[in-house]
């Protein structure tokens, strides 16, 4: 059984009809092609299908994409304006905050929540708000060096 | 010798090329490719341990409605394995079944729940046979063999021994022998394993997509088992998720969903679980070390006698090549002219062990440098001097034959001692507190790869067109390690041209240059230097184009920036667009290749198994661990690192610290808290919660020194930096809770449950040799 969610989609208003079992990470990945979402584990582990969801981080394989009816979704597609990298994703870019790239979309997505409310967070901070974010490649340091640098850069997250 | 004149790139901290997709959600990883004209794949394993497969029984599950194939064991006779000689495994089992989880049958439906109902319809009747899982129940005598030819179930023994170790020993004045445990671990790299493979029934055509680190085995694999002339098979590698070594081997699931595409004649895209990819394993074994070593008083190392035994799990794998590396890479870092190794690689009913970053050497340095430090404090000596005791000198050969032309330890030593302190503030720590140390090395490059065939290690093709343009084809695998920028550098270095004009394309065998893949460190060294073999042809067809433009000899042409001008003249400056459009004019389009093989004399000892290990030249770390213990629930806090590595050159300092931060963190996570976990041979560690490596939380500052040494045959004088700092940091960690605790660990992670039951122990021999004492006055 089908339903219809109307939901705003990195800015856009989207309707899709979906089955009431359809998790959000896979209604981004088939129903919309955006596959920055990763799946990395088998459910709510490992942080790389993090989206935000009217502005707060969720795991998209572990929510239902008929519970963000009504919600603004964003997702890394979004991230970038007018093709132009955001200061989260220019900063990981320039301070090799990614290796593999593989927790990279979830990871920005994090600290975009965190750079929201907290325009110049210290690094216990921002362990905090990535906590839920596993990464393999990088130990994390220059992780924490690319959040300060997009805090230092001070746009709008 | 590859260090020409550098101009620009080389040396500058660059992002990767190809980071602006990984940020921007573009990059796109193979389970990320578009499945929807494709078909589910889904593999059934096996629920026991060990046990001979009586029947399997599919016709349920084919009837299911949108199941369109289902293979078996019975679709596949030929075996895969990594080593040429040391193939025992099939896709599929046939008649036995050797760990829990080997793939029995897979099956393809129109969609993911059709595939997983269908697997409950397959009817397996299996006859269990007794399993084992440590190597002493698989050594027992009246252990059931799991491979026919391999009696005792001793997959491969190692026995070498270089000078004199009687004598050694008789030479020292303090020897110490201890017994090291180092558990299983696994990469654990953030993607899971997938693959798409599309079969053109019509052309009898296979295409592959997958997660490989090393695409051309993957290739040879797939013509094997399907039985297909090479030249009909495409193997593409996208985006990779991280490897560590992983990826090095052929993988079960990477055959088995050619098979499936081939026998159904369509698409089938197989997404393994995390679980299904902990599974697929081929990660470091479980390591039993017993290693004795003697040193003078002064510190120098008179003789070393180890021994190594290493639970591989059901299949050969990498496993010969891992239990050599074990014994070869005692040697490389000190003066240890006496050695003696007995290597063991054992049979158990687990899942495959294979390569993992830092193969092979990881717990035997751990045990050498944690006895080292033990030594030291027992002569007296301070941690660092007993290390410095032993430098090498280069250029020198090893007693096993290993060729140093660049060893630059001594710097490394000199950095971390430095920055962390340590002269004052060893020993004057508040009370739970320590430092500890240790150094590590690891090749650039296997000199001699597995699959011999006299070709060159590394080809690089370029390409210079009408629009100016410079595309470089290579074959090596980027993982997240930077592979594709540093071939880019190169060629901006060399043809002294703007990063912006170069574009590279990878890893699609239709159209990239074969690579030997990305392994063992190589591809820096070995591609790297490829890459500057073909931008030097390329330069030189520019150089002779320019000198022919300008009336002059081509020796007397310059290059700066993007233009050619005449040496010494002010006039007459040529830039590179000009110069390519008189290039062309030659010979149309312009493809130019470069290569690199490696000196015989790198290529190890004449002894067997002494091609494993050699290199062109060694990358040196030290580090310092700072700790803090909680002496009451045996917790460790590990505060922070200074590592430093001589990685020779550092082509884009910024991959380099990238990449010695992330082997020291994963040094990090098997020191700390990484290891797998079977109950009657059920991996219960297959998650991220139950398999625990650390999260940013847990994550220490790592403070990174690059020391650079100029190696005469690394390019521009580099060598590897994403190894060698990883073996480092669990010794220096276990040397520091002794330094925090008075507590020498031999086990391996130091979990706190470990910890406080050693800490425990520790604290009842000490009141028992305080009342023996009391007692005594």
């Amino acid at each position: 059984m089908k339903r219809i969610v109307a939901l705003t989609l990195n800015g856009r208003a989207t309707e899709d009809a979906i089955a009431g079992n359809t998790l959000l990470i896979d209604y981004l990945r088939d129903t919309h092609g955006l596959t920055g979402a990763k799946k990395g584990c088998d459910g709510g582990e490992c942080g790389a299908c993090t989206v935000l969801v009217d502005g707060r981080p969720r795991l998209s394989c572990i929510t239902l994409a008929a519970s963000c009816e009504g919600t603004k979704v964003e997702t890394i597609e979004g991230q970038a304006k007018a093709g132009r990298l955001s200061a989260l994703q220019r900063a990981f870019h320039e301070n090799l905050g990614t290796q593999c790239g593989f927790c990279t979309p979830g990871m920005i997505l994090s600290a975009t929540s965190l750079l929201r409310t907290n325009p110049d967070p210290d690094t216990d901070e921002i362990k905090t708000a990535l906590g839920g974010n596993l990464c393999r490649c990088t130990g994390y340091v220059k992780i924490i060096q690319s959040v300060k640098a997009a805090a230092k850069a001070g746009e709008n997250p | 010798m590859n260090i020409p004149t550098r101009t620009g790139a080389a040396g500058q901290p660059l992002p990767l090329i190809d980071g602006i997709e990984k940020v921007t959600g573009q990059a796109i990883y193979t389970a990320d490719m578009d499945g929807r004209d494709a078909l589910t794949g889904r593999i059934l394993r096996s629920p026991v341990s060990h046990g001979r497969i009586v029947n399997i029984d599919t016709s349920k599950a084919l009837a299911l409605d949108g199941v369109m194939a289902i293979v078996t064991g019975d679709d596949c006779a030929l075996t895969y394995g990594v080593i040429p000689i040391a193939m025992n495994e099939y896709p599929m089992a046939r008649d036995i079944v050797r760990y829990r989880g080997e793939p029995l049958a897979a099956v393809a439906a129109r969609d993911a729940a059709t595939a997983e109902r269908a697997l409950e319809l397959i009817e397996v009747q299996i006859e269990e046979l007794p399993a084992y899982y440590t190597p002493s129940d698989s050594r027992a005598p009246d252990a059931v063999q799991l491979h026919e030819n391999k009696p005792g179930n001793l997959e491969r023994e190692v026995h070498h021994s270089f000078g004199d170790i009687t004598a050694g020993f008789a030479e020292a004045d303090l020897i110490r022998e201890e017994v090291f445990d180092c558990a299983e671990i696994n990469h654990a790299q953030l993607e899971p394993h997938a693959a798409l493979a599309d079969y053109d029934v019509e052309r009898d055509r296979l295409t592959l997509h997958t997660v490989s680190q090393v695409p051309f085995y993957v290739h040879l694999t797939l013509a094997r088992c399907l039985d297909m002339d090479s030249s009909q098979i495409r193997v593409v590698k996208p985006f990779v998720g991280g490897g560590f070594g992983a990826r090095t081997e052929t993988l079960n699931f990477e055959i088995i969903v050619a098979l499936l595409a081939r026998k159904v004649g369509a698409k089938v895209m197989m997404r393994l679980t995390r679980e299904e990819s902990f599974v697929t394993h081929r990660g470091r074994p479980q390591t039993k070390v017993s290693l004795k070593i003697g040193l003078t008083k002064t510190g120098q190392i008179t003789a070393v006698d180890c021994e190594v035994v290493m639970a591989g799990g059901a299949y050969a794998g990498y496993g010969l090549v891992t239990i050599l590396y074990a014994g070869a890479l005692l040697h490389g870092i000190y003066t240890v002219p006496n050695v003696k190794y007995d290597g063991y690689r054992v049979y158990t009913n687990t899942p495959p062990c294979g390569a993992m970053r830092g193969h092979g050497t990881v717990d035997v340095r751990h045990a050498f440098e944690c006895i080292l430090d033990r030594m030291a404090r027992d002569l007296g000596l301070d941690p660092f001097a007993v290390r410095r005791a032993n430098l090498l000198e280069a250029p020198m050969f090893t007693a096993n034959g290993l060729m140093i032309n660049s060893y630059g330890l001594g710097e490394c030593l000199d950095k971390v001692r430095a920055a962390s302190g340590w002269d004052t503030r060893k020993g004057n720590m508040p009370a739970g507190r320590g430092l500890g140390m240790a150094c590590s090395h690891y090749v650039s490059g296997a000199a001699k790869p597995v699959h011999w065939t006299g070709e060159p290690h590394a080809v690089v093709s370029m390409k210079l067109d009408f629009d100016g343009s410079v595309t470089v084809l290579t074959g090596a695998s980027d993982i997240g390690q930077g592979s594709t920028t540093i071939v880019a550098i190169a060629a901006a270095e060399i043809l002294s041209i703007d990063m912006a004009r170069i574009r590279v394309v990878t890893n699609d065998s239709v159209i990239t240059p074969k690579d030997n893949g990305s392994y063992s460190s190589r591809v820096t060294f070995m591609v790297g230097n490829a890459a500057i073999e073909a931008a030097k042809a390329l330069r030189e067809k520019l150089v002779n184009a320019a000198a022919k433009k300008l009336e002059v000899a081509p020796d007397d042409i310059e290059c700066e920036g993007e233009t050619f001008f005449v040496a010494g003249a002010t006039q007459s400056v040529l830039t590179f667009q000009e110069v390519a459009i008189a290039a062309l004019a030659e010979e149309g389009t312009i493809t130019v290749k470069g290569t690199f093989s490696t000196p015989i004399k790198a290529q190890g000892g004449g002894h067997r198994g002494g091609a494993v290990g050699s290199t062109m030249g060694f990358s040196y770390a030290a580090q310092v661990v700072e700790v803090e213990v909680d002496a009451d629930t045996g917790q460790i806090q590990v505060h922070k690192v200074w590592a430093a590595l001589d990685c020779g050159f550092a082509i884009n300092p910024l991959a380099v610290e990238g990449q010695i931060e992330g082997s020291v963190w994963m040094g990090l996570g098997q020191g700390l808290c990484e290891e797998t976990h079977y109950e009657d041979g059920l991996p219960s560690h297959a998650n991220f919660l139950d398999y625990r490596f650390p999260t940013i939380a847990e994550s220490p500052d790592i403070d990174v020194q690059i020391v650079e040494t100029i190696d005469p045959l690394g390019p521009f004088g580099a060598k590897e930096a994403g190894e060698g700092a990883l073996s480092g940091f669990p010794p220096a960690l276990v040397n520091a809770v002794a330094d925090a605790a008075g507590l020498d660990a031999n086990f391996l992670p130091m979990t706190p449950d470990r910890v406080l039951a050693a800490l425990i122990k520790l604290r009842k021999a000490a009141r028992k040799a305080k009342r023996n004492k009391e007692a005594l006055i």
